[in-house]
């Protein structure tokens, strides 16, 4: 018989609030993206400088990850936690600041630090240097958000053993307008890793 | 070439994003890489934008950054002698 999988914990990022399992951790009055991910990077009192130089992307991925592995207990060296994202607008919000940039041959000078933001699964390799994750990841670009992909994505991973668990969900940004659910797929847990309690818990807020 | 100096930390600080450093933080000498400011190689690139859009200056070898981006001391001295803007 298949092993099953549960959800331990998950996390939403939208409508200048972040929640884990349901319940608010931090709320923001600001609409703009930039100042809000700010105060809540403070607020969770995250020491990493380089998150002020990702791209807004990756700070909204960045800090929906870090809030649910930062009680992990991982180890220092290495993780076998795989990724799983997702998003709609791909990392497009990044793609058109490079290309004001580039469009004027009289101005032409592309930022570096802009440029290499202009692939959505640049988060994913921020996430993992932060976590030492070594393991499998995937950013997939969807019409919508895709439960049934991820659950069964996630569970090929877990089966076949190359992770010991898998950081789930769907991170789409277009200037302020954002989005972020990531859930935490393993063996403990209360919820069950199935297509409906996905779709249910990304719709709880 | 001390306005020079304070521009330059001004603009390393704005550009570089560097959050929690303000322009009193960084000395003329301060090396701008390594253990000093921690600067990185993406870092470095954005620098070399910085003088062509800014001074006019043209790196032909990126290599040159390296010795260029010592220090803000050092960087004002090349850029005094190289702008053409």
């Amino acid at each position: 018989m298949a092993e099953n999988f549960h959800i331990k914990k998950y996390c939403h990022i939208k409508n200048q609030t972040i929640s884990v399992n349901g319940r608010i951790l931090f709320e923001d009055g600001h609409q703009d993206f930039s100042v809000f991910i700010k105060n809540a990077y403070k607020f969770l009192k995250t020491t990493y400088p380089k998150f002020f130089k990702m791209d807004n992307l990756s700070k909204l991925a960045f800090l929906a990850a870090d809030v649910l592995l930062k009680n992990e207990n991982l180890n220092e060296e290495e993780n076998n936690i795989a990724l799983i994202f997702s998003n709609r607008a791909s990392s497009l919000d990044t793609d058109r600041k490079h290309q004001a940039a580039i469009e004027n041959s009289d101005e032409y000078f592309p930022s570096p630090a802009v440029f290499v933001y202009t692939l959505p699964n640049i988060c994913l390799g921020e996430i993992s240097i932060k976590h030492r994750l070594y393991s499998e990841n995937s950013f997939f670009i969807f019409d919508r958000f895709n439960a049934e992909h991820l659950q069964l994505y996630a569970n090929s991973l877990l089966r076949s053993g190359k992770a010991e668990k898998v950081l789930c969900g769907w991170v789409d940004l277009d200037e302020n307008s954002y989005d972020a659910f990531l859930y935490l797929v393993e063996k403990d847990g209360e919820i069950e890793h199935k297509t409906e309690e996905i779709t249910r818990l990304y719709n709880i807020l | 070439m001390s306005e020079l100096k304070e521009e330059l930390k001004g603009k390393i600080i704005e550009q570089l994003n560097l959050e929690d450093v303000s322009v009193a933080d960084i000395a003329d000498d301060d090396a701008l890489f390594g253990d000093g400011l921690g600067l990185d190689s993406i870092d470095a690139l954005e620098l070399i934008v910085m003088l062509d859009k800014d001074y006019g200056i043209r790196l032909s070898d990126p290599k040159e950054g390296r010795k260029i981006f010592e220090s803000v001391q050092v960087m004002a001295d090349y850029i005094e002698e190289h702008r053409t803007k």
